[in-house]
């Protein structure tokens, strides 16, 4: 059966499916049960699935994960949702400390199949503290496995690969997108696994990679240069912590040039190491540096001068052309 | 009658709670004296046959045996270091024996005599002080999980697995095989942390089958209970919303009684209870410490006349509970265990260098399987020569 959904369908859905397909599957947070989450990604799902399986919590973060700790080593799959990336940081701790090393110190004896997810990136006019991209220092973090989807398809079938895993997820949602547009759902093909990137556009000039919100803006870049006679090859990252790199080199090792993208900030982000790994991996391929492109290394500025801080469209061409001229 | 103060804003604190906690004030419950005498409590009161009091007398002692034994392999370098117990021996063997086998524990670093109850075995107590593993008792197998180290953070998870026994329909059945609940450990310095309190909240929202045991030593490293609280640590549940109690952590009687009526409480669904077991940390914070840099020994001093172990000794001796040679048996008993323990300790092996990759994830990574094949070969690349690493 095929239909027409946004990433916030797609997720809700996904989310529905997970539960009906595992009793062990509970979902907790601020806000999502009645009202559905402030995003309604949960929406209905306490009506059906009830106040035990969907649980609005007290408001404070490192008691939502901490207490998912406890439900994880009881056998429960808790899918916890951080209402903004900005305030995550109350629960960094338990994230850190106690979700991703549980496996390693027990030697496996206890899982902790766990899933966070954030809304994460800007670009929807909110005040301070939502609007942040916080990827990397979860994908600094041995034991956790972050990925981001970008696309409503994704977003149905990455939220029940991620239930599924036996590793605690960070699951990063692009805001932005939720309601933004509509794709096709068939949902009887078989999804990619979840730990791996994809080629979105084929190219012959520059590889261009991204992930999350920047999915969507490298895509409209890639179609402006095409206009312009260059080819752009557009990667889908999808996983961030592991990283697959086996697509980006195949491609970086055919075009010779890379190009990063990211809203979060360009220091220490995924972009540096990105631009490290294919250094290492494609020194004698590359005809110029890896060039990164992503928010600048100053706080997330009020929301008037978002679209200034945020990478867009014409700032991607930048940094290809800029690659281009090496 | 409280006498309300010129400000309006209720009671004044320092005349409710008295200039000083010493001697635990008037709301602790004590059902053997440091005398050694059996007093009884209007509400809380348990019948104890003879054999239990021998067991928990041979339990502490044993207990310190593992502690005495521990601090003195630190010393000779056999462990990196050791979170000593010393005078909380009662507490800890009231709180651990009034488990049921389908409760769970949640412990920090310093529950060697819960752990010592649940039946872990006290050799894999040493490895996450020798530095040889992080944990290596299995929790599933005694209902006890890992030490943790992040104060406080484990009243979170005790709080997780208590609304996950709700879930599993193990509270409130009336079938006592089948009634369970948790109890989170922690100290007086981590009732300071957000982690703490925000158990208290979620355990108190959710109703869960969950019993916060303070052990209030007084000490938090080197700061005193002072700094961590103004009000005795007991008061704060009713502010949370759920009943608190002081029990003298150094009288294994009251508290095993006081844990067991929480416990039931909570088993049966009626909910969280903080139990403040005041006791007093004897040695050090760990063999790190140096006490004598903030503390006096007056203190200390008072303090040994309270001991958990002596007052049990005197009880079994004068009533008649307990002969010689029950007495030779559990230190012969004690001496036995020290052996096994500085044995095994200095027999335990480094972990092999591979292993640090190992359980990472649940499968293991290309990329890490990746660091890890390039470090073998590294190592590889000096075995046969003159110096090097290897194993």
């Amino acid at each position: 059966m095929t239909q027409k959904i946004t990433l916030a369908k797609g997720l809700n859905m996904g989310l529905r499916k997970a539960m009906e397909n595992d009793p062990k599957v509970l979902i907790m947070g601020e806000d999502v049960g009645k009202l559905g989450g402030v995003f309604r990604i949960t929406d209905g799902l306490q009506k059906d699935f009830g106040e035990d399986r969907v649980i609005d919590s007290p408001l404070a973060e490192s008691g939502i994960v901490g207490t998912a700790v406890g439900m994880a080593l009881r056998g429960y799959r808790p899918v916890v949702e951080i209402q903004f990336d900005g305030f995550v940081y109350p629960a960094y701790d338990q994230i850190v400390c106690q979700v991703a090393k549980m496996h390693f110190r027990s030697q496996g004896k206890s899982k902790m199949p766990m899933v966070i997810r954030i809304p994460f990136g800007g670009g929807i006019g909110a005040v301070e503290h939502h609007s942040e991209s916080p990827e990397a220092q979860f994908a600094h973090t041995p034991g956790l496995k972050v990925v981001a989807c970008s696309n409503p398809v994704d977003g149905y079938w990455m939220i029940q690969q991620a239930i599924a895993s036996d590793d605690p997820v960070i699951f990063l949602e692009p805001k932005r997108q939720y309601h933004a547009d509509k794709a096709e759902l068939d949902d009887t093909v078989t999804p990619d696994p979840l730990f791996t990137s994809r080629v979105v556009r084929t190219g012959t000039d520059v590889t261009v990679l991204a992930y999350g919100p920047m999915v969507k803006t490298v895509m409209r870049a890639a179609e402006a240069a095409a206009s312009e006679g260059k080819s752009l090859e557009v990667i889908d990252l999808r996983t961030l912590s592991p990283l697959d790199m086996g697509p980006v080199l195949d491609s970086v090792r055919r075009t010779g040039r890379a190009v990063v993208a990211h809203e979060a900030h360009v220091n220490l982000g995924m972009g540096a190491e990105i631009s490290a790994r294919i250094t290492e991996q494609c020194f004698y391929s590359l005809e110029a540096p890896v060039l990164r492109v992503g928010g600048f290394d100053a706080p997330y500025p009020p929301s008037r001068l978002e679209e200034n801080y945020l990478p867009d469209l014409d700032r991607v061409l930048d940094a290809v052309d800029h690659s281009l001229s090496f | 009658m409280t006498k309300q103060p010129a400000s309006g804003f209720g009671p004044d604190l320092a005349e409710v709670f008295g200039p000083s906690q010493q001697d635990g004030g008037p709301e602790l419950i004590q059902l053997l004296t440091p005398e050694g005498e059996r007093v009884h409590h209007p509400d809380i009161d348990v019948d104890f046959p003879e054999e239990q009091l021998r067991g928990f007398y041979r339990d502490m002692v044993l207990t310190r045996r593992i502690d005495t034994e521990a601090t003195a392999l630190q010393r000779h370098g056999e462990l990196g270091i050791w979170a000593q117990l010393l005078g909380q021996e009662a507490a800890q063997i009231g709180a651990g024996r009034a488990l049921r086998p389908q409760d769970y524990v949640f412990p920090t670093y310093r529950e060697h005599g819960v752990a010592w109850c649940r039946g872990v075995d006290p050799l894999k107590l040493l490895g996450l002080f020798r530095g040889v593993d992080q944990g290596s008792w299995d929790p599933g197998a005694n209902n006890f999980a890992l030490y943790t180290i992040v104060i406080g953070a484990q009243c979170l998870h005790a709080t997780g697995y208590a609304m996950g026994m709700q879930r599993d329909g193990v509270v409130g059945t009336g079938d006592p095989e089948r009634d369970a609940a948790v109890v989170a450990h922690f100290g007086d310095g981590a009732s300071s942390q957000g982690d703490v309190n925000e158990a208290f909240i979620f355990a108190a929202s959710y109703n869960a089958p969950v019993v916060f045991f303070c052990q209030n030593n007084q000490w938090a490293i080197s700061e005193p209970i002072e700094r961590q609280s103004r009000i005795p640590l007991y008061q704060r549940a009713l502010g949370f919303g759920f009943p608190g109690v002081r029990v003298d952590g150094n009288d294994v009687l009251a508290t095993y009684a006081v844990t067991q009526a929480a416990l039931q409480r909570a088993r049966d669904g009626q909910g969280p209870t903080l139990v403040e077991a005041y006791t007093y940390r004897m040695g050090a914070h760990t063999t790190t410490d140096d006490p004598t840099r903030y503390r006096l020994s007056d203190d200390v001093e008072r303090w040994k006349l309270k001991d958990p172990i002596a007052r049990v000794e005197v009880y079994l001796k004068r009533n008649g509970f307990a002969d010689e040679a029950f007495f030779d048996s559990v230190a012969d008993e004690a001496d036995q265990l020290g052996a096994t323990l500085r044995e095994g300790c200095k027999a335990m092996p480094d972990p092999e260098p591979m292993s640090m990759f190992d359980h990472v994830y649940s499968e293991m990574t290309e990329e890490l399987a990746a660091q890890r094949d390039g470090y073998a070969a590294y190592l590889e690349s000096f075995e046969g020569a003159a110096v090097g690493g290897g194993h």
